[in-house]
């Protein structure tokens, strides 16, 4: 039976990785590839890199740690941010990605998915959307979040699945960063309109967030969060532990 | 020293740091040369099966693989790779395999209940079949690997050392004598990955 994943994402920035990092035992805290190797010993499925950096001697930065990554871990790295032409997916995919996720570049260019989908396979395009409510529609937003794009969300998901994105990471900007849960709501209406794995992204805070993600909605595929991993405030294995103790199928390792 | 075909299909950075990290010396090479001089044979492979099968003809790689095979080299085949290694493949068409694996590369969505998404992608748990493989001899029954794939080995029941269950059991992986072929990405799966590679490393 196909598991459960428990993805970890990091924000990249100029090679290091951002946001506050709180672990014990780890000399560089900010090294994406520390981290890397701790999530992965730790028990993460797949790794998410987003890259944050806004310059172009940045992004060469973050290709370089890149490749230092998947030359250290083995399991799956998926890589997002600042992706908008088949040659940032070129690029990305050369140093070890796996997996390359869009967002605004998608939203720019609607031929992205089709092309790269084309290129390099469904499994390999990932749509990443972020999604809130705007007068009880679900609406997409770009340029992290900022921008209402007047989109509505399943249906433009939809369409990205229709191109060729052969997963979903759906990002609800509504719990993101309150850990009150995951947007269960918003989550089902996705899983209901696509029929590639979807990832439930923003809202979790604590361990029972997972178990009730898992158990409400049986067709997600993976729960992705970045500061409750980092500041140690719920450990991979112990989340899966009581995910299998609770009958949701995990890789225990 | 073991040989990872490159025929210009995927992307092998992933298996050939693999390989570095468990100690073992792997080239990335199209040279047949290199291939013949090698221990071991790596046949990787992403993508659609006939496009690889022709590219691999078409380099007339596809006969330096079965030679060194007949002659009893360890080779294995890695997910596309594994497939090629079969007789024939039903992915857009019909097309030839390189025949080393009796059996056939068939669409999952003619097996798997209809509510199940394709591709089958994630970690799943490996049961074996058959004899034990010398390939597992490092790892356990119900260890999970990485997968990605829509398509998977029928009517190999004779080869199949382990399979994965995705509303049906679907072949991931099969041996016969020196030739190996696993459905799953080893080099993607983490410490159980390593560990298969490293067995084959000392067949």
């Amino acid at each position: 039976m196909i598991t459960k994943r428990i993805i970890p994402c990091l924000d990249v920035k100029d090679g290091r990785v951002v946001k506050g990092v709180n672990f014990l035992g780890l000399a560089d805290v900010s090294s994406p590839v520390s981290l890397a190797k701790y999530y992965s010993e730790a028990g993460a499925d797949e790794l998410v890199f987003y890259d944050i950096t806004a310059s172009a001697e940045g992004r060469a930065l973050f290709t370089d740690i890149l490749c230092e990554v998947a030359r250290t871990i083995f399991i799956p790295l998926t890589v997002g941010g600042g992706i908008n032409t088949v040659a940032d997916f070129d690029r990305v995919l050369k140093c070890g990605a796996d997996k390359v996720s869009v967002n605004s570049g998608a939203i720019r260019n609607p031929g992205l998915i089709a092309e790269a989908a084309k290129l390099y396979g469904d499994q390999c395009v990932v749509i990443s959307a972020d999604v809130k409510r705007v007068d009880g529609v679900f609406r997409v937003f770009a340029k992290g979040g900022r921008e209402n794009t007047g989109m509505e969300a399943i249906e433009w998901i939809k369409r990205c699945v229709g191109n060729g994105a052969g997963e979903v990471v759906l990002n609800s900007i509504d719990t993101d960063g309150v850990k009150g849960g995951f947007d269960l709501e918003m989550l089902e209406a996705v899983t209901n309109a696509v029929n590639v794995p979807v990832i439930a992204s923003g809202g979790a805070g604590c361990i029972d967030h997972f178990t009730e993600l898992f158990k409400a909605l049986p067709k997600v595929d993976a729960g992705l969060a970045a500061s409750i991993f980092h500041f140690g405030e719920v450990r991979i294995n112990d989340l899966k532990q009581t995910l299998a103790e609770n009958g949701i199928p995990v890789r225990l390792s | 020293m073991v040989a990872i075909i490159d025929y210009g299909v995927g992307n092998l950075f992933s298996l050939k740091s693999s390989f570095a990290a468990i100690g073992v010396e792997a080239v990335v090479t199209s040279d047949g040369d290199v291939i013949s001089a090698a221990e071991r044979i790596i046949l990787p492979g992403v993508g659609a099966f006939g496009d690889a099968a022709e590219k691999l003809r078409e380099s007339g790689l596809d006969r330096v693989v079965k030679a060194e095979a007949a002659k009893g080299k360890p080779l294995m085949g890695i997910c596309l790779g594994m497939q090629l290694l079969f007789e024939r493949g039903f992915e857009y068409g019909e097309h030839e395999g390189l025949g080393l694996i009796k059996g056939e590369i068939r669409p999952i969505a003619d097996v798997i209940p209809k509510n199940l998404k394709i591709p089958h992608i994630g970690w799943n748990a490996l049961r074996f079949r058959g004899e034990a493989s010398p390939i597992f001899k490092y790892i356990n029954e119900g260890d999970h690997v990485y997968f990605v794939h829509s398509f998977y080995g029928a009517n190999c029941a004779e080869s199949v050392i382990a399979d994965a269950e995705y509303g049906e059991y679907l072949t991931a992986a099969v041996a016969k004598d020196n030739v190996f072929g696993c459905q799953f990405h080893p080099e993607k799966s983490g410490d159980v990955g390593l560990r298969i590679l490293k067995a084959f490393c000392e067949i």
